[in-house]
């Protein structure tokens, strides 16, 4: 069966002003529309076709030479995508608590510190990618990825992430990613990352 | 058909109009130096400390095929960062005496401490740098002389040169740029991810697009493919055909 775009779980003005409906709406009809649209073209009629995005971008060795890139950019862009309208909401911000509060402590001293380190990623990824909360064997760690790469290809379990591709945010900010950055903070969706820990073991 | 460039005063008025602009860009620089930037950037200089060129033509001057915001955005803001990011990589190197272009041909020489900013910060800088001078608001047409021998030769035609350069252009993943690069009189498309430029592999390139986002989403938006095609009504074919010449 092929790759569904998922609808948006919230209005496409629902982050404002931390994030305009106008870039939520060409982020999610046109951008997350065409990377759905172009990885349907790339496996279909192959044998990946029944397999979950999950499984596929875990073991892109495994995929045939003459759509791996197209699938790693497109289902890349998919997965990744899917995770972003998930783990921000209209009701986010704060911080976290429970296990998942533990575990950043743990990892970064303090949920401060966390969200300083978190933010460097974010600021640093030259040209387009992502920023991402990872999760392997309990332990949460940041990275960041090149453009529609995504942590799955090394095994881990993304949590949480920021899609810094301008088109992310340029009609809204422009050049200054950093204010988008801290804008991020106020939408992200605590609740639903602790889900994505405890469902990654 | 070749668009031919209009006179001299046209374009002083155009510089003059530029100026005024890029001492506003300046002024929001991280550098403490903009009198200083501003008298090396008349000079030409080409060494440490890089300058901020002036923009060769008003920020609207390429509407509607680029917007004026956009323009200013990206010349202000964007060519203004990766100058003061170069500079404050560079500063207190043994680099400081060399083109932009010595130094991006042998990334390998530059200390590995500063070797990614250089790359990331000085492509910028080059790139940019020549982005501005490729085109131009009577640009547009067919390039003449030596440079359409060369496109006919390594393309067939040139719209065969134009349908594979959008075709470099469009399929960059993420950011980057789509070139037309020159290698010892020889034309080639290629494409160079994020700020990368083809000096790096020892090519000279001639003419090149912006596709990061920045460069075309304020106006297009996803539609990289309209962008690129309103890019040909821009190209200052004049120009590539002298840098063709100097290659």
């Amino acid at each position: 069966m092929a790759f569904e775009l998922p609808s948006l779980p919230y209005a496409e003005d629902a982050l404002e002003p931390h994030i305009d409906a106008r870039t939520m709406g060409i982020h999610h009809g046109k951008h997350h529309a065409s990377y759905t649209a172009n990885l349907n073209g790339a496996v279909g009629g192959t044998d990946l076709e029944g397999k979950s995005i999950e499984e596929i971008l875990g073991d892109l060795s495994a995929v045939p030479e003459g759509i791996r890139t197209a699938v790693r950019n497109n289902g890349g862009g998919y997965a990744n995508h899917n995770l972003f309208w998930q783990i921000m909401g209209p009701n986010g911000g704060g911080e976290p608590s429970g296990a998942l509060a533990d575990a950043i402590n743990s990892a970064f001293g303090s949920f401060g510190e966390f969200q300083s380190a978190f933010s460097a990623a974010a600021a640093t990824r030259f040209g387009s990618g992502w920023a991402w909360l990872v999760a392997e064997g309990g332990a949460v760690s940041v990275t960041s990825t090149p453009n529609q790469d995504t942590p799955l290809m090394d095994g881990k379990t993304p949590i949480l992430g920021i899609d810094v591709w301008e088109h992310a945010y340029y009609l809204n900010y422009q050049n200054r990613r950093p204010d988008y950055i801290a804008a991020f903070f106020n939408v992200i969706n605590w609740d639903k990352v602790a889900e994505l820990y405890a469902a990654a073991g | 058909m070749s668009k031919q460039p209009q006179g001299l005063s046209r374009r002083d008025v155009l510089k003059l109009a530029a100026t005024a602009t890029v001492s506003a860009g300046l002024a929001g620089a991280p550098l403490g130096v903009a009198a200083h930037d501003q008298q090396a950037a008349q000079a030409g200089a080409n060494s440490w400390p890089f300058e901020l060129p002036d923009l060769p033509y008003a920020e609207d001057a390429l509407e509607p095929y680029i917007d004026a915001r956009t323009m200013g955005i990206h010349h202000g803001k964007h060519h203004a960062g990766y100058t003061a990011k170069l500079n404050a990589a560079l500063e207190g190197s043994e680099m400081v005496d060399m083109s932009i272009e010595d130094i991006l041909a042998d990334l390998d020489s530059v200390p590995a401490a500063i070797r990614i900013a250089v790359r990331n910060n000085g492509g910028g800088y080059a790139n940019h740098s020549l982005f501005w001078q490729i085109m131009s608001p009577d640009g547009g047409g067919e390039p003449g002389g030596a440079l359409a021998d060369a496109v006919n030769s390594a393309f067939g035609s040139f719209g065969e040169f134009q349908t594979a350069f959008a075709a470099a252009a469009g399929g960059v993943f993420g950011s980057g740029w789509a070139w037309l690069v020159a290698d010892a009189g020889a034309l080639s498309i290629s494409t160079t991810p994020n700020q990368d430029t083809p000096l790096m592999q020892g090519l000279t390139p001639i003419l090149g697009i912006d596709v990061w986002e920045h460069a075309y989403y304020l106006h297009y938006q996803n539609r990289r493919a309209d962008y690129i095609a309103a890019f040909f009504n821009v190209i200052n074919w004049d120009k590539v055909g002298e840098l063709y010449a100097a290659g």
